[in-house]
């Protein structure tokens, strides 16, 4: 040990996560990393939200990220705690969130002994993280620290441990700088030029074109989202997003589609099956969202932009495959489509937007509401009621999901104009995600609005985190729609299990008004169409965290549905829709 | 057991315990034709069917946990493993080379590179088999024990074979054999019926032919 090391590894880990500009950490204490616990206690720089479990740690730290492009970083122990927090680990992972994940680990000489709390944090977390570290000599503690920092959010993003026995955080440990280049892992963000031009000349050729843009337009920040804005209005193209894009076109703008896919629009699943140029930006070819694979946007020719050069080919043969940042691309590509003097086809595009027009006439996502005393609420009524109400109320609205209808509906009738305020588990569809990343989301921003839209069987996944709100006074609103059953498994069963709804009922809810009582926080319930204005004004009046029970429609489905292994034009539409049942049959002759 | 606690709700007549009965008027859509009966996750159904072999070579940091961050990332995502070699190739020992022989589409080899490229200790990634002519080998021991004409025989082979005796009792040899992986199995196969009793092979090395470097 050298003599001028001065810090504990635990001061130099501290020192570390400052340079790296972290301001808070989402947390839980344990044997393994008192020591971390202790310098904690001992500055003020860094701010520790204790959670009530290791999994709404990772969530919060995930609300946090995605709301506000920084690193979430989370502490846990050895352990249980480090296994706790898998889940929320695998979920940033499909998601392309970015995370610094710090777990404790027993002392060096008992790594492999069985130890009391000991478990193979690294060997179990290899394929739920982007990369991960064992520290085993303080030397490397401090280069360690930055490098996950540059990993987590370098290139596609994605979660990061970094797993520290207890001896490296309490023995003298030397501070290093971050390192101004990594060895090996330098992913690529400028755009090839002559793709962009090839991409440029496909695009002006097109006359049935689509713009198909996901998560890494989000990924790429605020720019990104501009960039593809100007790109869209500049060529009069029409865009949808994925689940995961949400908000980064604005969905108020007319050449948006909605979303596409399994729950998208017909109009924009339609249009993605009949364009004949498709330029995907940062989106994945996810199986939700291509339908089956052999039908998926038979006739365009394909252009796909995304940092990670293992989503290209993947599912989907793309003809112009551009590795770059999203925001670099697309800024790329609107300086080259104003540079070309070639001709765009706007005859052809123009006839295109009347067909797209004809398709939007179907407006697919309709419900009707009973507005009677008394009426039953409709899920989609509900989520379109606060959507109107926060929007009026012109306060930056924040909003998290949980797992299920309730999800999907709220993708589709809630509408976001700017990136980062649409928090939901993609990819991997964690039940028990909403809740933990709301708490992220308003530590991030105190004073914004903003609302978990939950169903009442996701909500019970991390309820324990009403305790975290009450201890930090987080006015998190949590607006249940509350269906009684587990609405999305149990629309499965009805359409494809023969109505035999199988353990999908929750037989013995809690009262959610009393519960929220007990956890200090204030409890409403709205049973029918005449109460909702009231409970989500009283809601969004209320300074303390609210848990809104809306009962809704128990026997609603979301519609429209793509199911999987069918065709984009073999949608099925909802009950409003004359010919739904029978498949969209006049879809493939609808199309030009 | 105690009652459940009832909620006292309006619509409570609605909460059955019993799944939904009444649809309130609405035809729900029916499960049958409409349905595609497939399942929940669709069989991915690649446009190329035909697989092909490829030999692929990664080098790597030499840190503790990256071959199975590579191994892992195979079993993972189910890839085929045919050859799998690795260790130390500078002076330093700070990089290691990983030769992997697999096989699959064109779309899984093209992953598969993808896939390896992004693992944060990967420098570099090289398709042998694509990127131009190359030359793979292996080595084997190969232990045959017998006596007599059979033993004769064996050692004969084993000279057109070019193969080294590295260790021989009255009774046996270990055969010391380089090459290409058909020589090797070719051998193997001849030995079959002259005592061949155990078989240890390292797996490919490979490098490409003339000046290109990976
Ligand atoms: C119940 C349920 C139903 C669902 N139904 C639907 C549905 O109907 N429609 C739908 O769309 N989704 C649906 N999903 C979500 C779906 O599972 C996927 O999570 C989602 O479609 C993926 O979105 P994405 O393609 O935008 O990719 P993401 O998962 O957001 O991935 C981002 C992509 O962008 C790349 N990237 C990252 N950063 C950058 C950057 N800076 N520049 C460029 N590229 C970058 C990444 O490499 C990756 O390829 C559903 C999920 C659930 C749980
Ligand atoms: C952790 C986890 N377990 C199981 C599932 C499977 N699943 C998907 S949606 C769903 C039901 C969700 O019910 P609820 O929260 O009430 O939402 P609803 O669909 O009724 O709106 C289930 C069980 C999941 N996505 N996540
Ligand atoms: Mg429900």
């Amino acid at each position: 040990m050298s003599a001028e090391w001065t810090q504990s590894g635990a001061e130099i880990l501290l020192r570390a996560l400052k340079d790296q500009g972290v301001e808070v950490i989402f947390g839980y204490p344990g044997g393994a990393v008192l020591p971390i616990y202790d310098a904690l206690f001992q500055q003020n720089a860094i701010r520790h939200i204790l959670v009530r479990h290791e999994q709404a740690a990772v969530h919060a730290a995930e609300g946090y990220a995605r709301s506000t492009g920084k690193v979430g970083v989370v502490l846990v122990t050895s352990g249980p705690g480090a296994t706790n927090a898998v889940t929320g680990l695998v979920d940033a992972l499909m998601d392309s969130i970015p995370l610094v994940c710090l777990t404790g680990q027993v002392p060096t000489h008992l790594i492999g002994n069985d130890a009391f709390q000991e478990a193979d944090t690294t060997g179990i977390t290899r394929p739920a993280t982007k990369h991960n570290y064992l520290v085993k000599r303080g030397e490397d503690l401090a280069r360690v620290v930055h490098e996950a920092f540059y990993v987590a959010r370098s290139g596609r993003p994605g979660p990061v441990v970094v797993d520290l026995p207890k001896d490296i955080v309490i023995n003298k440990a030397p501070y290093a700088e971050p390192a101004v280049q990594h060895a090996s892992y330098r992913p690529r963000t400028e755009p090839d030029l002559g793709q962009i031009a090839k991409a440029v000349a496909l695009m002006k050729q097109a006359k049935r074109p689509m713009i198909y843009a996901g998560g890494g337009v989000i990924n790429a920040g605020p720019a990104a989202s501009d960039a593809l804005t100007r790109l869209a209005r500049m060529t009069g193209f029409p865009v949808t997003n994925t689940l995961m894009g949400l908000g980064c076109y604005p969905a108020s703008d007319p050449q948006f589609l909605g979303m596409l896919g399994m729950h998208g629009t017909y109009e924009a699943n339609l249009a993605m099956h009949g364009c004949d140029m498709l330029l995907a930006v940062g989106a994945r070819f996810d199986d939700r969202v291509t339908g089956r694979l052999n039908a998926f946007s038979p006739d365009s020719r394909k252009i796909h932009i995304d940092i990670d050069g293992s989503s290209i080919n993947k599912n989907v043969p793309v003809e112009v495959p551009i590795i770059a940042d999203a925001g670099k691309a697309l800024a790329a590509l609107v300086a080259a489509w104003q540079a070309s003097d070639a001709p765009s086809d706007k005859p052809a595009l123009a006839s295109w937007w009347r067909q797209i027009d004809t398709w939007r006439g179907k407006d697919s996502l309709k419900f009707t509401q009973n507005m009677a005393r008394g009426g039953i609420i409709k899920p989609q009524y509900a989520i379109q009621r606060l959507f109107e109400i926060t929007r009026a109320r012109s306060k930056d609205v924040f909003i998290t999901t949980e797992v299920g209808q309730h999800q999907m509906w709220a993708a589709q009738h809630f509408h976001f104009d700017k990136p980062n305020r649409w928090m939901t588990s993609g990819g991997l569809g964690t039940m028990g995600y909403g809740l933990p990343a709301a708490m992220g989301v308003q530590i991030a921003y105190p004073d914004a609005c903003v609302i978990d839209i939950a169903g009442e069987a996701s909500i019970l996944m991390n309820i324990q985190e009403m305790g975290t709100l009450a201890q930090y006074r987080l006015p998190v609103k949590v607006f249940i729609l509350n269906n009684q059953y587990m609405g999305m498994v149990r629309q499965w069963q009805e359409l494809l299990h023969g109505s035999r709804y199988s353990e999908t009922y929750s037989a013995a809810l809690p009262d959610f008004v009393k519960l929220a009582d007990s956890f200090h926080a204030t409890g409403m319930r709205a049973q029918s169409v005449d109460e909702l204005d009231a409970v989500i004004n009283a809601m969004l009046d209320c300074p303390t965290a609210v848990i809104a029970d809306i009962a809704v429609d128990q026997a609603e489905n979301c519609f429209p549905m793509i199911p999987s292994g069918a065709a984009h034009n073999e949608m099925l539409l909802g009950p409003e829709h004359e010919e739904s049942g029978a498949g969209i049959t006049d879809a493939g002759m609808a199309l030009v | 057991m105690p009652a459940l606690p009832m909620q006292a709700w309006r619509w409570s007549d609605r909460c059955c315990l019993l799944p939904i009965l009444t649809r309130q008027g609405m035809t729900p859509p029916r499960p049958d034709h409409t349905f595609p009966r497939t399942l929940v996750y669709p069989m991915l159904s690649p446009t190329d069917t035909t697989p092909r072999s490829a030999t692929i070579s990664v080098l790597v940091d030499n840190e503790s946990g990256v071959l199975a961050r590579v191994i892992g990332l195979f079993s993972g995502r189910g890839y085929n493993i045919d050859s799998l070699t690795v260790a130390p190739v500078d002076a330093a020992g700070l990089h290691s080379r990983i030769n992997v022989v697999t096989s699959g589409t064109s779309m899984v080899i093209e992953q598969i590179k993808a896939q390896l490229d992004r693992l944060v200790p990967v420098h570099r990634v090289a398709d042998l088999t694509m990127d131009g002519p190359h030359v793979a080998r292996e080595l084997a021991l190969i232990k045959v024990i017998g006596t007599g004409e059979r033993r004769v025989e064996a050692m004969r082979i084993a000279d057109t074979f070019r193969a080294h005796v590295v260790d021989t009792t009255l009774g046996s040899f270990v055969f010391e054999l380089t090459g290409a992986t058909d020589k090797i199995d070719a051998f193997i196969e001849l030995m079959r019926d002259l005592g061949l009793a155990e078989v240890s092979r390292s797996g490919i090395a490979a490098l490409a032919r003339g000046s290109r470097v990976i």
